[in-house]
Formats: structure tokens, C-alpha cells, sequence
């Protein structure tokens, strides 16, 4: 089983994983407290096991777009997006979506190649649990998060952007 | 120009521990090739044929003279003693040690220099009009839009992966020195009829095996939301170009198959969603970015200078220089000193050690300490008084640096080609030298006059082979160099693609057949018409007769 980090305010803290990611031919284990499932499985038998009080978590593939999951983010503890390479680029845009667009509050797991040097650029997409794909320890991640003091653009994770932090210490944030 | 505060210079000091690191774990084995090859490419750090090659940023074209003077030292210290400025505007060191790299990253942090997102699947740097704060024709300073959009995509967490390599070009002038219309994404300063200052956003143009023009998705894009539009552009594409075939992934092949009109529609249904007021940036950090473009003392002179006009009538070679290197300023007095790369029988945009080091002196003594880098492959001194144009010139002459050839016939673009390229089919170099060597006699090239020739030893077009009045591009026929001729391709304000000639023609056929069409446009030319306007007037025939008359 992947390891799996999550990030816990400055810290990142390795965590058994309470959810168990369901291949489509794979029955689900019963009783199931948590499960990921793909998208054509979540739209076929998300209903009945969120009936049965099953938490669910979707796992998103490059091409499957987060505006067909809008509606029911709401019923979703977890949304996986796969990386089947770390040069596919596309979860990025995805995760800053589910953050910044539908508000999705619950967790957003990177999957597939997840490598620590891609890290802050995937906490800063909104993405706060990772499943390493290189061998990494939760203190590397760390590091990796830690790594730039200053960042320039606004985005997912709220940090303050490089315009703001200057006029914030130019005073003109003292005199609004 | 503009100066890096306390948070660009942490940010660039972080971003050189953080390759430092990686680097350390290549050369322990921890990182495979496979993984650590996107690490280095974001850091402009490529292997080549015979080395690695670093490429480092030169924002916008600007340099400082103490910039270029560290690049003189990294030349020295690392490389065999020289560079090569590129059609990006920025400088290749083809013989770097990977062991030396980290070192070189810290260097350069030391002044505000970097190789951040030089190569790789990323938004590499922006480019601008090299003649930006000195030329009357402008519209607004393309530099602050530029240092803008440097630090919008510097390490921006969303667009760092993307489906291919990202282009900006940024200009304000009619007359368009960046190739706007062949970048991903081209953008035109404008007024509206109202004078609110706005962008013209022309997107998918390139080069490379299939060549676009740009098209406008907006007429008018209120400046102030320039990053956010950007941000939707750049999200479409992002979500949306192809990322199965890497000869397929630009975004001119996503704007190509949905129409410009739709790819439109799709960003601005995007920008419609995003919070623009936590994307742009707000007027006051505009303000500061634009007040350090706007401190130079320019003295009050008369725009016509007698020490120089006296210097030009007892030189001729002063003259010529004038004629053809100098261009208008809009400070009377003033000139923008254009310093050619190209003198015939060099390597195109080589510079050496030596030349870095004088250049920064001239520059420090007669142009604010500035030096600017042109999209072909030329240097700039964006503001000398005229009255010290004659002492530029002899300290250029010294230098070996006075060639007064741009725009001329031997002022060619040409890319590393197969000396040292690993993608190249063919020599680019040696083509380009032979060329320049048939117009080095400046009284030729003068009476020829403007003829931009372009040459790629590839269908990757590095050389911007599609956009030369005169386009050569190598190919490979069973092992031998051939090269294919194109016509009436320019890059400029009137941009269009080149026409192909007729049959590819061995490496020694290529200068003769320019010298053929070279004397078709005498033959054909009406007064006033540069070869570009001769050939579109009368058409290829003429031209196409002159080459393949033999094989008629």
C-alpha cells in the first residue's frame, strides 16, 4: 500500500490511509468505511453506498473534467487526481479549480507519479495529501514545502503573494 | 531598469539551494536521468552534443553592465571564454560541467540573473522591444509588462507542467522588433478610442514543423487585467492541448483544430470565472515596477549633434555605422546604438569574454550601464548622446564590433545547427558564414539594403527559417545536408510565412542561389522597395527561374 502524507498546518505527517482505492472490477470489501472510486464507478454506485453511509472518495483521470463532479461535490470526503506522469500537468489545473471555484472543502489527494519535487507546486494548487511515488519521507516533503520564503502569485493555498507582502511593508496596507 | 527588492532576490536564492540539492542528488545516483531531466530543463540546463549547455535568462532583453559583466566571468570561468545570445534573447553557455552548475546558478543570483524556466514545458521568458524606453514610436513601456508577466509566471505553481513550451512577446510600437505574430502569445500595446490603455492578444503563433501566424482572440484588453487574461489563456491551454504527440502539444495546433474564435470563446468564458482583483496586480505595484524604468537623467541637448555630423564627414566607416546602426531616440540628443553580432565570417550572436567586458564599459560610460539583447541576435545601447556615438563606434572597432549590418543581407539569424545541436539535420553556421562573407563588403550590402535571412538546421525552426525574407532550412537526404529556400517570410509588423522556392539545394549551392536572388531584386526592384516588397509584388517565378535556370 502507497504511503500517504498529509499536510497538517506547517507540518507534513505520514497517516495510514483510512480510504481503500477500488480498481472497477474489484469488489468492494464489506463492511467498507471509505472507498475511492473512479468516475464511472462513483456515478453508478456512488448513490447507493452513500446510502449506506460510506464516505467516497473520486479519483479523477487528466481528462475527466472537475465541472462533471460540481454537483456532488458536496457528498465527496475526497477527490484523487491522477498524475500518470508527473509531466501531465493538467491535476494543477484541477486541483486549483475544486479549491478556488466549487470552494471543495474536503481533502484533494495527489496519485499516480507523485514526486517530492513537484511538491510545492501541488500544495500550492490546493492539493493537501500525497501518495510518493519516489521513496520519499514525509521530512523531505516538508522541506520541499518550505523551500521558497516568498511566492509570487496569488493561488489555492492562500499564502500572500509577493505584490501584497510589498504593499503591506510599504505602509499603504496601514493606511486603508 | 528594474531592480530586484529583498523578495526577488530571496526567491532567487531559494530557487538556486533548491537545484543546488537537485543536482547533488543526480550526481549521488538517487535521481534517475529520467527524473532529473525536467529538473535541469527548468533551470536552462540541456545536453548537448558534445556538453551540457545553460541557458541563462535575460529578462525582456535587459541586461545591467554589471550583469553582462558577470556573464564575461562565467564565459571565463566555466565556458571556453565566450557565449552565444539566442533568438530568445537570452545567453547559451555550450560547454558547462554539470558539477559546475549549482555554482553558476549562485553567480548569477548575485545579480539578478537566473536560468528559471529557460527550457522546459513551461512560460519561458517574455520578450520585448529591445528599443523599449527609448523609442518615440511606443505606446506605453512594454518593460513593465514584461517584469509583470516575469514574476506572474515565475514558478507559478499551476502552468509549470504544461502540455509544451510557452512563448510571451510583449510590444508597443508600430513597428514590431519581437515577432509577436509567431509566439504563443503575442501582445500589441494599444490605446482605445477613449485612450484607455489595452493589449491586443493575438494567440498560436509559432514555428517549429508547423508554422502559425497569431491570431487576435482580443481587440482590447484593459491592461490592468493583463495576468488575470493571461491566467484564463494559459488554463485553457493547460487543460486542453494535446499531450499525446509532443510534435501536436503547441498551443497554436489547439487554437488551429477549435478556430481562434473558439479557443476565444473558451478563455473568456474562463476569465469571466476568475477573481481578478487577487490575479492583477494593483496600480500601486505597477507604479513601482514602472517607476524603475523611469529614472534615467537624460540631459536637455539639441537634437542635432555638430561633433558628430563632423566626425561622420571625416569618416566614412563613422558614417555608414550611423546610417545603419543607429536608430532614433525619443530623448533629442539621444540614439539607440545598435551593436552588431554579426560580423562576417563569426558565428551568429557569438560574443566573447573580452567583448562582454568592453561593451559593459562602453555602456557604463556612455548609455546608463544598459544593454539591451535583440530577438536577432544583436546587442543594444539604448541611450548614448549623439555626441558620443564616434567614441561608442571606435571603442566597438576595437572590439571588433563596429560591422554596420543590421538588417542588412549578412545580419542573419541562424541557430547552433549541427555544430552543436543534437536535434539539428544540418550545419546552420557555416551557411550563415558563407552568405555573410558574399555581403561583406558594406557597399554592397548597403545598395541591397534590408534583406532579413533566417537559418534552421531543423524543422524545429530555431532559426526562424519560416518568418526570413530569405528562409534556409537544413534537412537530411540519406545522410547528406541539403537546404530548403523559402520566400517573403517576415516576422515583423507585416508578418507572413515564407513560400518554399522549389528543391531542397546542397550546401554548396545555398550562397550562390542567394546571390541569384539577390540580383533578381536589383533587376526587379522599384525605388524605394526592400527585397520583402519586390518579391510580393512580382511573385516567386522570377526568383524560382533565376535559381533552378540549370536544371530548366
Amino acid at each position: 500500500m502507497p504511503k500517504l502524507f498529509k499536510v497538517e498546518g506547517d507540518q507534513v505527517v505520514e497517516h495510514d490511509d483510512p480510504f481503500v482505492a477500488l480498481a472497477d472490477d474489484e469488489a468492494a470489501p464489506s463492511p467498507s468505511d471509505a472507498v475511492i472510486l473512479s468516475f464511472a464507478r462513483f456515478q453508478t454506485e456512488g448513490e447507493l453506498l452513500l446510502s449506506q453511509g460510506v464516505k467516497i472518495g473520486v479519483r479523477l483521470e487528466p481528462d475527466e473534467r472537475v465541472e462533471g463532479l460540481a454537483y456532488d461535490l458536496a457528498r465527496v470526503a475526497l477527490v484523487a487526481l491522477a498524475f500518470p506522469k508527473f509531466r501531465d500537468g493538467r491535476a494543477y489545473s484541477a486541483a486549483s479549480l475544486l479549491r478556488e471555484r466549487y470552494g471543495f472543502a474536503g481533502e484533494v489527494r495527489a496519485v499516480g507519479d507523485v514526486l517530492r519535487d513537484q511538491a510545492l507546486l501541488m500544495l500550492r494548487c490546493g492539493f493537501d495529501a500525497f501518495e510518493p511515488a519516489d521513496g520519499s519521507t514525509a521530512d523531505d516533503w516538508a522541506h520541499a514545502l518550505h523551500r521558497f520564503r516568498y511566492v509570487y502569485q496569488a493561488a489555492a493555498d492562500r499564502r500572500t503573494p509577493a505584490f501584497v507582502a510589498r504593499a503591506l511593508a510599504s505602509g499603504a496596507g496601514s493606511a486603508a | 531598469m528594474y531592480r530586484y527588492d529583498a523578495i526577488d532576490a530571496a526567491i532567487l536564492a531559494d530557487r538556486a539551494a533548491e537545484f543546488r540539492d537537485q543536482v547533488s542528488r543526480r550526481l549521488s545516483g538517487e535521481l534517475s536521468e529520467d527524473q532529473f531531466k525536467p529538473l535541469r530543463l527548468m533551470n536552462g540546463l540541456y545536453l548537448q552534443l558534445h556538453a551540457y549547455m545553460l541557458r541563462v535568462a535575460i529578462p525582456y532583453g535587459t541586461l545591467s553592465a554589471d550583469q553582462l559583466r558577470r556573464l564575461a566571468l562565467i564565459a571565463r570561468r566555466f565556458d571556453k571564454g565566450f557565449g552565444h545570445f539566442t533568438t530568445r534573447t537570452n545567453i547559451q553557455f555550450n560547454w558547462i560541467k554539470l558539477k559546475d552548475a549549482p555554482d553558476i546558478l549562485d553567480s548569477l543570483a548575485e545579480v539578478g540573473l537566473h536560468a528559471i524556466q529557460t527550457s522546459g514545458n513551461c512560460i519561458r521568458n517574455t520578450t520585448a522591444d529591445p528599443y523599449a524606453g527609448a523609442t518615440a514610436e511606443e505606446i506605453d513601456d512594454p518593460r513593465v509588462w514584461s517584469e509583470a508577466i516575469r514574476q506572474w509566471s515565475t514558478l507559478h505553481p499551476e502552468f509549470t507542467y504544461l502540455p509544451r513550451k510557452f512563448k510571451i512577446a510583449v510590444t508597443a510600437a508600430a513597428k514590431d522588433r519581437t515577432a509577436a505574430k509567431v509566439h504563443d502569445i503575442g501582445l500589441k500595446l494599444r490605446r482605445s478610442r477613449d485612450g484607455e490603455l489595452g493589449f491586443e492578444v493575438m494567440v498560436g503563433g509559432g514555428m517549429g514543423r508547423t508554422p502559425y501566424l497569431g491570431q487576435t482572440i482580443r481587440e482590447h484588453l484593459p491592461a490592468r487585467h493583463l495576468l488575470s487574461y493571461l491566467t484564463a489563456i494559459l488554463r485553457t491551454y493547460n487543460r486542453l492541448g494535446r499531450r499525446d504527440n509532443i510534435y501536436k502539444a503547441r498551443i497554436k495546433i489547439l487554437v488551429a483544430s477549435l478556430g481562434a474564435e473558439a479557443f476565444g470563446r473558451e478563455v473568456e468564458a474562463e476569465w469571466a470565472e476568475l477573481d481578478h482583483a487577487r490575479i492583477d496586480l494593483p496600480d500601486l505595484e505597477l507604479a513601482r515596477i514602472r517607476a524603475d524604468f523611469n529614472d534615467l537623467p537624460f540631459e536637455a541637448l539639441a537634437p542635432v549633434s555638430p561633433a558628430l555630423n563632423a566626425a561622420k564627414a571625416a569618416d566614412p566607416s563613422l558614417a555608414r555605422f550611423v546610417r545603419n546602426n543607429v536608430a532614433a531616440h525619443k530623448v533629442a540628443g539621444y540614439g539607440i546604438v545598435n551593436i552588431s553580432l554579426k560580423t562576417p565570417g563569426d558565428v551568429p550572436g557569438d560574443c566573447n569574454a573580452d567583448q562582454m567586458d568592453a561593451i559593459a564599459a562602453l555602456a557604463d560610460a556612455y548609455g546608463f550601464g544598459e544593454i539591451r539583447v535583440t530577438h536577432a541576435q544583436n546587442l543594444v545601447l539604448p541611450h548614448v548622446k549623439l555626441d558620443d556615438v564616434a567614441a561608442v563606434h571606435a571603442g566597438l572597432k576595437e572590439i571588433g564590433l563596429a560591422t554596420a549590418n543590421i538588417d542588412l543581407a549578412s545580419d542573419i539569424i541562424a541557430c547552433p545547427g549541427l555544430d552543436f545541436c543534437a536535434l539539428a539535420n544540418a550545419r546552420a553556421i557555416p551557411i550563415a558564414q558563407a552568405i555573410a562573407a558574399r555581403f561583406a563588403d558594406p557597399v554592397t550590402a548597403e545598395a541591397v539594403g534590408e534583406l532579413k535571412i533566417k537559418i534552421s538546421g531543423c524543422i524545429n525552426a530555431c532559426g526562424h527559417h519560416h518568418v526570413g525574407h530569405i528562409g534556409i532550412l537544413g534537412v537530411d537526404k540519406k545522410g547528406e545536408e541539403f537546404y530548403q529556400l523559402t520566400l517573403g517570410g517576415s516576422g515583423a509588423e507585416d508578418a507572413s510565412l515564407g513560400d518554399v522556392l522549389g528543391p531542397a539545394l546542397s550546401a554548396d549551392r545555398v550562397a550562390p542561389s542567394v546571390d541569384q536572388l539577390v540580383d533578381v531584386y536589383l533587376r526587379e526592384r522599384s525605388p524605394g522597395e526592400r527585397f520583402l516588397d519586390t518579391y510580393r509584388r512580382v511573385g516567386l517565378t522570377p526568383f524560382k527561374a533565376a535559381v533552378y535556370a540549370e536544371a530548366v
